[in-house]
Parts: C-alpha cells; structure tokens; sequence
C-alpha cells in the first residue's frame, strides 16, 4: 500500500478548463456582466462575484426520453394503503407516479451560476475600450532593466563561457596551424616501433619528424585564451509606463451630494481603467470653489466648503502640479472634471484660453463630466439652457482638441457614459475625429 | 503476553486528528479483516491525499486523474465550486478509480474516523468488485487505463496544436453529444488492450507517411469501381448495419471524416465503454462497498481497534449513507442505491445463516447454507444489477421497503397500482425493478439502420419508442445536429413504436460546415 500526499500538487488543474469554458460562453458571461455592473455599487466594481447565465448556450445535449408521454411504470418504496388494482388520480403537474422523480442525469436545467475573478471580471468589464494616445512610454527608473543576448564577448564571467563556440575557435585555430593531431604522433611512434633494427637512416628521419611534431604540438597550445568566447548580455532599460490622473471637482455649495457622488463613481472607474493599462498610476485631487487647492482623497470628496465658482483657478492649480512633478514628457497625463457648469461669467474666456494654450496640449485625455441633479433628469429631446461651461467647451471641442464631454444625472448613466468616452474607435470614426 | 494482548487493544486512534501513520495503520487493520476474515482479493491500493480543489477537480473529469480538456469540464468544475462554496452540496469523502494499483482519494478534511470508512468502503469494497466482477473483467483494462487517458490527453492536445483548439471543441461537442449511445453492449471479438492502443496509432500512422507518395495525387481518378448497385442487404452487412454503436459507427463509415478525427471519436467512445459497467453495477458496486465497510468497521470495534465514540461517529455517518426516504417524503429522488444494495447484501447473509421458512422456499440454493462470505463473493463476481436483483430480492426486503408498482399511461385518465408488497406481488415487483436496472431498458434504443453509400448518403436512424417514450425534442434535435455535422451528408431519424411499427415522429439534420467540409447541394 502507498499513502500519496497529493496536496501539494499544482492546483489550478482546471484552469485550461475553465478559459475554454470562458470563451464559449463569452457573449453571455459578458453580457451577464454589463447586468450585474449595473446592479452592484461602483466600489465592488472591481471585485470579482458571481453572474448567473442562462443554461441554454452551454447545453450539452443527450439522446435522452422525454419526461411527458407513453407508458411508463414506477417503483416506489413506502406504501401505506394502496392494494393492487387501485387507481390513483394523476398528480397535478407533475407525470409522476406520486413521487417526485429526479431529472434523469441528476442534473437541474436551472440558470447556471458562475463566479468570476477579479480580473476576469475587469477584463470583461473593461473590454473593448481603449486609452487614447497611449503612446507615451518614458523610463523612470533605472531599475527596471532587462538583459538580452547580444552576441559574444572577449571577457566576461566563468559563468557565461560559451564553450560552444570556444572549441570552435579552438579548432578552426588548430587546423589552420596544422597542430598535429594524437592519432599522426601516434602512428609515427607505431612506425618507428615497427622498423627493421637495420633501418637507421629511416628510423633517424623518424624520429626527427616526430620530435618535430611534438615541438609543434607544445607550441600550439589546445585551447588558446584567444579562442575563449563569453556570452554577452546588454542591459535595456525598460520602458515603463506611468500615467497621473487628475481629478478636478467643484465643490461650491450648488453641488449637492448626489453630483458629487457621480463625480466620485466616474473617477473610480477612471481609476481602474487606468490601473490595467498602466504599472503606475498616480492620482492627484484639486478641488475648487473661488480658489483651488490640491487635497487628499478623504478632503476631496468628504469636507464641505463654500464660496464662488472660477473654474480657471483649478487648471491653474493643475498646471502648478504639472511643473512642480508630472512633466509632460515623462508622464501620461490624463484629467477629469465633475462640475454642475456653473461658473463665474468673467472667467470663461480665461478658463478656454488656458485649456487651450497650456492643459490640453499636454494632456492625452481631458473629460468634463457635467453632472445634474437626479430630478433634472430630463426626457431625451427636451431643450434646456446649456450651461456656462458646457458652451464654453463646446467651442473648444469643435476646434479638434482631445477632449470629449458628458451629462450625467443618474448613478445609471455613469457607466454607459464611460464606454461611451472611451469605446474603441473603428478606422473610420477614428479618421473622422 | 498480557502486555500484547493490550497493544493490540488499543484503539488505533483517538479524537479526529491523524497522520499518515494512522492510515498506515487503519489500512494494515482493515487488511487483516478483508483478506483473512472476508477473503476479499484486491488490487494493489494506492491511497492519496488531496484537497478541496482536488477534489472538485476530479468531479469535473468524471474522476480520472488525468483527462483532456474541454470547456464542458470547465462548466462542470464552475457549478460544483460555486455550490459548494455556497454550501449548497457537500463533497464526496473519497473517489476510488477502477484501475491497478487501485488509487483512491480520500479528503484531507475527513476525520480520522472517516478515513478509516473510506479505506474500508473503496480501497477494499470496491477495489475487491472492480477487480472480480465479471463485467469489469469483460469491458475494462484496469492495467491500462491511466496509459490510455495519458494517451488520449497528448493526442488530443496534439491534434489541437495542428488543427486548431476550434476544431478539436467542435468535434468533442459532437462525440460527447453522442456518448450516451458509444457502447458496444454485447462484448464482440474480444476485449481491447488499452496497452496497444498507443501503439497501433502510432505504428498506423508512420505506415501512412511511409507510404506517402504525392504522385497518387496526380493519378486520374478511377472509373466508378462499382457497377452493379448492391443489393440493401448486401450494403448493410458490409456496414454491418444496424448498428447501435453510433459513435463506432461514425469512426468506421462516415465518408469525409480525417484520419485523425476517427481517432478522437475512437478516443471518446473507448472511455464511454470504460465506464459502461459501472453504470450497470450502481447498486451491487455500492452495495459490495457499503456491506464492507458495515462488517469491517463492526469487527474493528469488536477488537477494541475503534473507540465506541468513533463508533457512534460511524453509525451516524453509515445510516445517513443508507437511508431510504419514502416516495411521499419531500427528500425522496428514487431509489438509493446504498440503500438497496447494502440491504439485499445484508439480506443475503441472512438468509446463510438465519433463513426462515419463506427463505427456504425462495432461495433453496443459499438458505442455511451457513457460508454468507462465500454466497457473496459469489454474487459480486458474477452478477450486474439487473440479474442480481431478479435473483436476490427476497420477499422481506419488498416488504421492508413496502415496495408497489404503479403504471402510467398517458392515455388513461388516472394512474393504476399494479402490484404491492403482497404475495402475488412479489414476482412481479422484482421483475419491475429488475428491469428499472435494465440498460437496454434503460437508455434509449436508437439504431443506424441504413446509408445510400452510393446514392445522397443520407443516413437513417430509428428510435424504437419503447412504451411510446418519446426522444426528448430539443435535445435530440441538437444531438442530430451534431451526427448530421460529423456524417456530413443528411440525416433522418425516425421514432417507431415497437409495437406496431407505425412511425410516430420524425426529425432531420442537414449538416453544418465546420468539422467536414460540405458540398453544396446538388
């Protein structure tokens, strides 16, 4: 008998398993997911959890009897009063024969229920949006580098000795120099051997041409340090990619609680969206009324404050932040405002001019969020006064800047908003932006 | 002396906690019982270890350690996770897989207790019925399985690096469909060597690159080789129609197939054989298992080996295994095949060695007898449920579980009790039940009955609707799907009553491109 102790095999056995599982039932799982996304907080939306698909698309069908119809005959254990020959009126529903009977391969045909990973969920969630101009890639530090092979080197460490092409030199050195090899020496010496005690003259010519090769021999060394050959490594620095977010909110009394709530779930979702496409993400929050301030995260959202609304002041406080730390070169930049649209009539024309002189040329991507309140969710198609900023970003937009606006009014809205900025472009849009 | 004599009185473990000392000791205990005392004869055992994932690992491979992949294993693995991390359903203590050396797992959380039951219900329960039961011995190459599925599972992933992952799925969704009818039932020229399986397909195909020659390529076809149409007759014994087989017959005869295709099919069907007898050996494969744990464990305590706590533990955990709720309780869902095996097995040792007169009048042949071991092992090797039931079941035991048979025609307003727990009803109860166990009765009875190699190949299949059962309509319809995919010509398929030969329904499938290449219609 051996006792095995298999616990400490690999796990995840099943993980091939489970991805083609994935992809078969990927449009359903998918759309599953869109479901569940809009019925679960903005703050787990990053965590995995279950999502329920429907049986049908990953059926697997058997030649199996219908439960309904014919003749069929049951044996059941437990009889109390029947006697042969009663008759017992067929219970409602059911085709059994007063039992329930178990469906035939044990299995229920119910709604299959399915637990994603986190990043399964994430990669579902977020797929098919795509960062605009990602193309920034700048080395940070020096310690993300990478070794490649790059050919062979004179000197270098033991360790890295290319004995392959050592010998190979050694052996192209030792034909070309015509060292003797083993096997002619030792053929000379068998011949000297076998000579005739008379043949002096010949042993002597013998002789000489092997005391000749084995002079040779000595000269030339086997292996020559010339022919030593080290593999060698170069270093690359990686590139790594670094993105910064800011998140810009007015915090003036006119935003209540609920647009700032939405301004919250936007930048959160943002957040994660960022985190899977770059390594490091850093997250910068400027609040402003009439004056600007950058603040921590709890401050951002949570402490209440009044006064004016300059809009200006916030991209002036960016634009500080920018120079102090995030230079344009090394950084994807990338920015979100949430405002209700107000603003002080005498600062648009400053807040377009810095947009579009000094933000906008340095970020990659510039959303302005204009948040609502939930009561003025208004029925599609009825007019109303756009605001102050939304005219004065309208203009900016319509001059081809990076930058792309949405209103939102309800918790709902955030998400297909969110696609909808950053939805994959096809050839065609993508030429006619 | 006396100092022995309280070693091996000494419980061989106290409290939940063990080691692998204590299975080491648990098994050399129950070994002494099994072979000495019951005369079991078992294949080597191999116990191993695993856990939770483990576990649910080998639920979604149909309990083999190492099998192909397939997104349904997949689905399966998802399901049992998320219900048992919901605490919907508890898993199995141990899996055991009918091959030399026998493995069984057992669960790393199980008591000490229960690792003792297992040890005892399949190292030596059904280690001792796979190894002697005729129907193993028939079907299953229990040398050569896990070279086979390692087989299977390096071919298959071959065939996916050359042919694409999308291919090999489409066809495995098409063989699987079409497992439930990939048996031969009766045993034909002789059983097959897993062993050489690997063998033969590798030495068949260097054959075929030694023989390759582009230059046929270029030959001129034939002039059409057949003259003369063959007779039907003729054309079906050369097919060797009708065949029950499908998925055999799929592999030998479908016109378009590739070479390595029929081999995936062969794979699939030759797994669908292997487990062919434990489908037919549910209740006596339990009842052999569950009626030697029963006797094993009650020696161990009569020896002093259990503690009389661990014991109380057994009992709990051996009557929840047996119990048999009645056909109005809310928990019932048929038969209990531990439940019924265990009490016939039970029944039978009863009958050895306290028969009563009713006893003497059935089973002349065993009643008093007096050598219950022997009856038994007897009885194991040599019976599958069907048989075994027709033979064994004792009046007492129908009326033990207050057996009745009740008929259901869908043309009759009311349902009828045909026969109870009576006198009259004893035979007739045995024959019902015999017959629930019956594959042949069991499963549906489709047959390929005739192809027009020559003609539009159309392929014709008959359901012979027993008792006027129906296929189920959805279903058979996507599995005909898949046979017309594989057969890549039509496909038809009649449901017949037996009886009258009328034709009560039909179903047709034109193939879909994607596993063979389709013509288009003509």
């Amino acid at each position: 008998m051996h006792i095995v102790d298999r616990r400490l095999n690999p796990s995840g056995k099943n993980l091939a398993n489970r991805q083609r599982f994935m992809r078969r039932a990927k449009s359903q799982i998918r759309k599953a997911v869109h479901e569940s996304a809009g019925s679960r907080g903005i703050k787990d939306a990053d965590e995995g959890g279950e999502v329920v698909l429907p049986a049908q698309g990953v059926h697997e069908p058997s030649f199996r009897r219908s439960g309904t119809g014919g003749i069929r005959d049951h044996l059941l254990p437990g009889n109390k009063e029947y006697i042969a020959g009663d008759t017992i009126p067929r219970p409602p529903g059911g085709d059994g024969g007063g039992g329930s009977e178990g469906s035939p391969d044990g299995e229920g045909e119910d709604d299959f229920r399915f637990a994603l990973s986190r990043d399964e969920f994430i990669e579902l969630f977020l797929e098919d949006l795509e960062l605009p101009d990602l193309a920034k890639r700048r080395v940070v530090n020096a310690d993300a580098v990478v070794f490649h092979r790059a050919g062979y080197s004179v000197s270098g460490s033991p360790a890295n000795l290319a004995l392959n092409r050592t010998v190979r030199n050694s052996l192209s050195r030792r034909i070309a120099l015509h060292r003797p090899k083993p096997e002619e020496l030792q053929a000379l010496r068998d011949a000297i051997e076998a000579l005739d005690p008379s043949e002096d003259a010949k042993r002597a010519a013998l002789e000489e041409e092997l005391a000749r090769k084995q002079r040779r021999t000595g000269i030339i060394p086997y292996i020559d340090p010339l022919d030593v050959r080290y593999r060698r490594f170069e270093s690359h620095p990686r590139p790594v990619a670094q993105a910064v977010m800011f998140c810009l909110m007015d915090v003036s009394g006119s935003m209540t609680e609920h647009m700032k709530d939405l301004g919250k779930r936007f930048y959160v979702l943002l957040y994660i969206f960022l985190k899977r496409r770059y390594k490091n993400v850093e997250v910068v929050f400027i609040r402003h009324t009439h004056q600007a301030s950058e603040v921590d995260e709890e401050t951002f959202f949570n402490s209440p404050e009044t006064g004016g609304t300059v809009v200006s002041t916030a991209l002036e406080e960016m634009q500080r932040v920018i120079l102090d730390r995030y230079s344009p070169d090394n950084w994807n930049i990338y920015a979100a405002q949430a405002s209700d649209g107000d603003n002080t009539a005498s600062d648009n024309e400053k807040t377009a001019a810095l947009l579009t002189k000094t933000i906008l040329p340095e970020c990659q991507y510039y959303a302005y969020l204009e948040v609502g309140r939930d009561a003025e969710h208004f029925p599609p198609g009825f007019i109303r006064r756009d605001s102050d900023l939304w005219q004065t970003y309208t203009a900016i937009i319509r001059n081809g800047a990076p930058m792309a606006m949405r209103k939102v009014g309800h918790r709902r809205d955030i998400y297909p908003v969110f696609r909808d900025l950053f939805a994959k472009k096809t050839g065609a849009e993508a030429a006619a932006e | 002396m006396s100092s022995t004599l309280i070693r091996t009185e000494r419980p061989l473990f106290e409290g939940a906690d063990w080691e692998f000392g204590t299975i080491q000791r648990c098994h050399d205990e129950i070994e002494k019982i099994a072979l000495k005392e019951m005369g079991l004869d078992v294949y080597t055992n191999q116990i191993e270890v695993i856990g939770t994932e483990q576990m649910l690992d080998a639920y979604s491979s149909i309990g083999m350690p190492l099998f192909y992949k397939h997104w349904s294993f997949g689905k399966h693995f998802s399901r049992n996770e998320t219900m048992y991390r919901a605490g919907m359903q508890g898993l199995a203590y141990e899996i055991v897989i009918n091959s030399n050396p026998c493995i069984s797992y057992i669960m790393e959380e199980n008591t000490a207790m229960m690792q003792t039951l297992v040890i005892a219900h399949a190292a030596f329960g059904h280690n001792h019925f796979f190894k002697n039961n005729y129907l193993f011995q028939q079907w299953t190459d229990a040398n050569g399985i896990l070279d086979y599925l390692e087989f299977a599972k390096d071919y298959i992933t071959s065939c996916e690096e050359r042919h694409g992952e999308a291919a090999v799925e489409r066809l495995l969704d098409a063989a699987h469909a079409l497992m439930s009818h990939a048996v031969h039932k009766y045993p034909r020229k002789r059983a097959a060597d897993l062993r050489s399986e690997e063998k033969r397909e590798r030495e068949r195909r260097e054959h075929d690159e030694k023989v390759f020659n582009d230059l046929w390529r270029t030959v001129p076809g034939k002039e059409n080789a057949r003259h003369d149409p063959t007779a039907a007759e003729q054309r079906k014994a050369l097919l060797e129609l009708p065949q029950e087989n499908i998925l055999y017959f799929m592999e030998k005869s479908a016109p378009r197939l590739a070479p390595w295709q029929r081999e995936i099919l062969r794979i699939v069907r030759i797994i669908a054989q292997y487990f062919y007898p434990q489908s037919q050996t549910k209740v006596m494969n339990e009842g052999c298992a569950t009626y030697t744990h029963y006797t094993i464990m009650n020696r161990l305590h009569e020896k002093g080996l259990l503690t009389d706590g661990a014991m109380v533990e057994f009992l709990s955990s051996h009557t929840n295994v047996v119990f048999q709720p009645e056909f109005d309780d809310r928990r019932y869902n048929g038969l209990n095949p531990y439940a019924l095996g265990f009490a016939m097995m039970q029944d039978i040792e009863r009958i050895c060695t306290l028969p009563t007169a009713e006893d003497k009048q059935w089973f002349p042949h065993i009643a008093g007898c007096n050598d219950h071991m022997n009856v038994l092992r007897d009885v194991w090797a040599n019976y599958r449920d069907e048989s075994f039931i027709l033979q064994y079941l004792s009046p007492k035991l129908v009326r033990h579980f207050g057996l009745f048979h009740v008929m259901d025609d869908a043309d009759e307003p009311n349902l009828r009790v045909e026969a109870i727990h009576d006198e009259r009803g004893y035979r007739k109860i045995k024959q019902a039940l015999a017959r629930h166990y019956d594959v042949s009765w069991n499963s549906a009875d489709i047959q390929v009955v005739d192809v027009n190699l020559a003609g539009d190949r159309r392929l014709i299949l008959h359901h012979r609707a027993l008792n006027r059962v129906l296929l189920d309509e959805k279903d058979a319809r996507l599995v005909l799907q898949h046979l017309a995919d594989l057969w890549g010509y039509n496909v038809l398929m009649k449901e017949i009553d037996p009886a009258t030969d009328a034709v009560l329904k039909e179903h047709a499938a034109s193939p879909r491109p994607g596993i063979v290449r389709i013509e288009p219609a003509a």
